[in-house]
């Protein structure tokens, strides 16, 4: 019986794990490790690496990130040996960074909303979300800025809104989203240093 | 930190208190254990015998809440002893300044001290100045009225055997703590501290850090390789969020807020220091430069000089009011805020007095969380005690992709800025935060534009928010060259050498010391000006020489400010700018030059009579301040004792608590001291396979396996007192809330010993939360009291009282 390599893969990948019998008769389990090895190899030949620095603690360590060149997807996540802090070690936090990245199921993939008094998520589009918020931002403002303080000094500012957050994003971010905030007059503007 | 990770490697001696550095920051250890190898000596102070207590030369424990008796007791033991670096102390801090009249301390209370209002005037804390302005000095340091003098009479009261009353340390330990860590205050010694919250989240938690610097200033650690005041911050961009002031009193850079009844001119003058010394550098004289290029980068083009670069555009505070965390849940709680972002953050699980966070969100209209998984913000209106229809409250919750899916910096806790790269795609609809942002804002805009009767449109409409690409995606470069600052017109200025430069319309400034006040320079943050230049993205840099030998690595990424990486590095040298240590040269100056790290500004040494300048260049005076009578709560640390407490009075005074502490008093405010229902204090922490509340690690399979639910540590003998054994289910409580979790019987919390009192301490950590895993426990939070730091705010996590008792 002739089979392809692809044919192969394809037979081999539909068996499941612990199976050592397949539908041909014949024990596939060591040739099926030795061809998943193989892709394996290749894989990590042609994937795209990066450098990235851990989201955990501020001690700044780096890491390596290896995608596959197919598909994008981050295949692994490991200590950078030529970063000077760390020179590749990691603690155990780091060192599972690779289950924070689109590997992990429990990853939020949808906008959700929960109308009030409701008992469940309903899933939306990013569109939709961003609009409502958009309208609530500009309801709540308008029916409640201050432009002047008791003393009849001008103020211009905004208690109904706050905001916390945040020190996991990075800095690029973090100018805009204060600049957003201010520009929106709030004061309530609060994360993670204060606590 | 005013110095590095890889710095930790040259010193003499280790502090770690009010950290634990080898569960909390691991790799950190790799520095501690290479300054260990070269002969350093590691000391480790802490409640609870640690991981970093485990490979520790010296460790002793303090019950928590007490570390300015245990300072207060090294700073005695220095002066009394002598043990301090003299010509340090004498020419780079303020010891020889002359206190005024007015100032005086008396059974525990400084003088200005309003009863009613909780707090000083800061005015009888003055100097005694001279005909110029300048405060007298003595530089023998002989004067009674002298710092260094009032500072001994302050300190008197802490003997060994006094602080040992409070702290529960025994004598002998403190002693040999004294004895190891004041060895450092020679010139060719150095010692370091390496804190976090263990020190932060106290009533105290300032005075604390104060206390520690002047013992670094006592022992001329500031400034030096392997010295320095280390805050070991917990989050990976705590530092970058707290640059660019997701804070309410600072905006970005650290400058002044802006309030009430102020114009741009009164603004500015609130930000510029004044020092009638010549020889003081007072780089706060600079803030003008600095806001006005901010303003420019905020506004662009709508920020003109005569509408004051839109300075009447943005929010003003009353003067005293204060929008920090515990007031912005106590006013959530009174329903007085309507709509809530919670971005990136999870408030409900890392807050004091959780419980009334969550109150609270239920009194809001809406509430925008966005985060990488799903957490106990988002879903509150689900979580235990709460009836779904009863909470009326709408949830937007927005997904975020992580880290390793997006593009740009981030700032350790070493002022380091590094950049990472994408290397893969977010799972699902989920988004980088930049176009989240980018997306709402433009919206929000388009309302605004769209409708003319709105409110005060100006700061909307007019705000530059460009920072999408052709494709329309949020741009991190373009923010980053933002954040850095352009030339908006062509300039020639002079360098500090008095050579000419040319500089174009449109051209990336090359440092902070060419930003103008007069709007043709843009920088949206004043401390990264220089981090992305002409030369390209500094933060991106990834070369590792090291000419000087100590780890400096100064062309990896790229440390704010200028890529200084030790900052008051101009104290490590004599007057003449030759080092104190040779072996461990930050700067000298060498040829009419620095050479070395990049210097605190160009001045030449102090040893210079006619352009010398002061090494402490961020003071307006220069100078490193053991008297600080800046803070709200006193110009010298003094032992207050927690806001609840075991004991019930103060050893060292009739101020049992800080005098200056806001108490809230609402009816989810509640404390109690010494009460016999509540007899343990207690105290929270981290482990190494959480972060922060566990809202991402708790999600991962590999460190909830090794990780998996609540505990709480306790002494045997506080196991024996209560029938419980290791691994038993245990209900730890306070008057707040209560958690249920397992029992962890160890040898590493001991009973501490206040004199005929035996106290017993206990702690949790705070990584857990309802929402995942199932079994999991708690939040810690939900324990502890909502009271801050006068100065900061910052909540009391790490000492309150509790029951604990089999469930």
């Amino acid at each position: 019986m002739d089979v392809t390599r692809r044919e192969f893969l394809v037979i081999s990948g539909a068996i499941g794990a612990g199976l050592t019998l397949s539908s041909l008769g014949v024990d596939l389990g060591p040739a099926k490790a030795f061809a998943a090895g193989l892709e394996k190899v290749n894989q990590v030949k042609s994937a795209k690496q990066s450098t990235t620095i851990c989201p955990y603690c501020a001690v700044g360590c780096g890491l390596l990130c290896s995608a596959d060149a197919k598909s994008g997807k981050i295949i692994n996540i490991e200590g950078d040996g030529d970063h000077p802090i760390n020179e590749g070690a990691l603690c155990a936090k780091g060192a599972s960074l690779f289950q924070m990245s689109a590997n992990n199921p429990s990853r939020l993939k949808k906008v959700l909303y929960r109308a009030p008094g409701s008992d469940k998520w309903q899933e939306k589009s990013w569109d939709w979300a961003l609009s409502e918020i958009a309208k609530r931002v500009k309801a709540t403002r308008d029916k409640n800025f201050i432009e002047k303080n008791a003393k009849g000094d001008t103020v211009n500012r905004l208690e109904a809104i706050a905001h916390v957050g945040s020190a996991a994003l990075d800095n690029e971010e973090l100018w805009p989203l204060q600049a957003m905030m201010r520009a929106l007059g709030l004061v309530w503007i609060e994360h993670q240093a204060r606590i | 930190m005013t110095n590095h990770w890889i710095d930790i490697r040259n010193s003499d001696c280790v502090l770690v208190m009010g950290s634990n550095a080898a569960s909390n920051h691991p790799i950190s250890m790799k520095w501690v254990m290479k300054a260990k190898e070269k002969g350093a000596t590691l000391i480790s102070v802490d409640p609870r015998f640690t991981q970093t207590s485990a490979v520790a030369d010296f460790y002793t424990a303090l019950r928590s809440g007490t570390d300015i008796a245990f300072l207060g007791g090294m700073i005695k033991y220095i002066l009394d002893k002598e043990k301090y670096f003299k010509d340090y102390v004498v020419n780079y801090t303020n010891a020889a300044y002359i206190l005024g009249d007015k100032y005086e301390f008396k059974d525990g209370l400084f003088a200005g001290y309003d009863k009613d209002k909780r707090s000083y005037n800061k005015d009888t804390w003055a100097y005694k100045k001279d005909a110029k302005g300048n405060p007298e000095k003595d530089p023998t340091l002989q004067n009674p009225k002298c710092v260094l003098q009032a500072m001994k009479a302050h300190y008197a009261r802490y003997t060994p055997e006094m602080v040992s009353k409070v702290t529960g340390t025994p004598v002998e330990d403190l002693l040999k703590v004294y004895e190891m860590y004041s060895a450092t205050g020679v010139k060719d010694k150095t010692g370091t501290i390496l804190y976090a919250m263990g020190w932060t989240q106290h009533t105290v938690g300032v005075q604390n850090i104060r206390a520690m610097s002047m013992i670094q200033l006592l022992c001329g650690n500031m400034g030096m390789a392997g010295g320095g005041v280390n805050a070991l911050r917990g989050e990976s961009n705590v530092q970058g969020s707290t640059d660019h002031a997701l804070l309410f009193h600072i905006l970005p850079g650290y400058l002044k807020p802006m309030l009430a009844g102020q114009n741009l001119e009164a603004y500015l003058k609130s930000g510029t220091p004044t020092c009638p010394d010549p020889r003081s550098v007072n780089w706060w004289s600079n803030f003008p430069k600095y806001a006005v290029s901010f303003l420019k980068t905020f506004f662009g083009d709508k920020a003109t000089k005569e509408n004051e670069y839109g300075f009447a555009w943005l929010p003003k505070l009353d003067p005293g009011q204060n929008c920090s965390w515990l007031n912005l849940f106590d006013s959530m709680y009174a329903g007085k805020i309507k709509g809530f972002f919670a971005w990136g953050m999870n408030p409900a699980c890392s807050s004091a007095n959780a419980n009334k966070v969550r109150q609270g969100l239920a009194k809001l209209d809406w509430l925008v969380n966005v985060n990488v998984f799903d957490n106990e913000t988002g879903s509150f209106w689900k979580g235990p005690g709460m009836d779904p229809k009863k909470i009326k409250t709408e949830v937007f919750m927005l997904p975020a992709a992580a880290s390793v899916e997006k593009e740009g910096s981030i700032s350790n806790s070493g002022r380091l800025a590094q950049w990472r790269y994408k290397a893969g795609n977010p799972p699902g609809d989920a988004k980088p935060d930049g176009d989240i942002m980018l997306v709402l804002m433009n919206k929000i805009k388009d309302l605004y534009k769209k409708d003319k009767a709105a409110k005060f449109s100006d700061p909307i409409v007019n705000l530059k928010w460009d920072f999408a690409d052709a494709k329309g995606h949020f741009d991190p470069h373009m923010a980053a060259k933002e954040i850095n600052g352009y030339f908006l017109a062509d300039k020639t200025l002079k360098d500090p050498t008095g050579k000419e430069l040319q500089f174009k319309k449109g051209d990336l400034v090359p440092s902070f010391l060419y930003l103008q006040n007069d709007g043709t320079t843009s920088s949206g943050n004043w401390l990264y000006c220089a981090s992305y230049t002409k030369a390209g993205n500094m933060m991106a840099r990834r070369k590792k020489d090291d000419p000087t030998g100590l780890g400096l690595y100064s062309e990896w990424a790229w440390a704010w400010p200028v890529n200084r990486r030790i900052i008051y590095n101009r104290a490590s040298v004599d007057l003449e700018g030759k080092p104190w240590d040779p072996k461990r040269a930050v700067v000298k100056w060498e040829g009419g030059k620095w050479v070395g790290d990049v210097p605190d500004g160009p001045a030449p040494p102090m040893g210079d009579k006619e352009k010398g300048k002061y090494p402490f260049i961020m003071k307006p005076d220069g100078l490193g301040s053991l008297f600080g009578p800046g803070l709200n709560d006193g110009p010298f640390p003094e032992h207050y004792e927690p806001l609840e407490c075991p004991v019930p009075e103060n050893a060292f005074s009739k101020q049992l608590i800080n005098p200056t502490t806001k108490i809230f008093k609402g009816d989810m405010d509640k404390y109690l001291t010494c009460d016999p229902r509540f007899p343990f204090v207690g105290t929270t922490y981290r482990v190494t396979e959480h972060w922060q509340t566990g809202c991402l690690t708790r999600w991962q399979p590999w460190l909830i396996e090794a990780q998996p639910q609540l505990f709480v540590e306790m002494s045997q003998e506080l196991a024996k007192l209560r029938n419980i054994k290791n691994g038993e289910k245990v209900k730890v409580s306070t008057v707040r809330g209560e958690v249920t979790c397992v029992a962890m019987v160890t040898d590493r919390f001991r009973p501490f010993k206040l004199g005929d009192l035996t106290v017993h301490e206990v702690g949790l950590p705070y990584c857990f939360g309802w929402i995942t895993p199932k079994e999991g426990g708690e939040s810690a939070n939900l324990l502890t009291p909502n009271v801050g730091d006068p100065n900061t705010m910052i909540p009391e996590s790490k000492a309150f009282m509790v029951n604990v008792e089999k469930a």
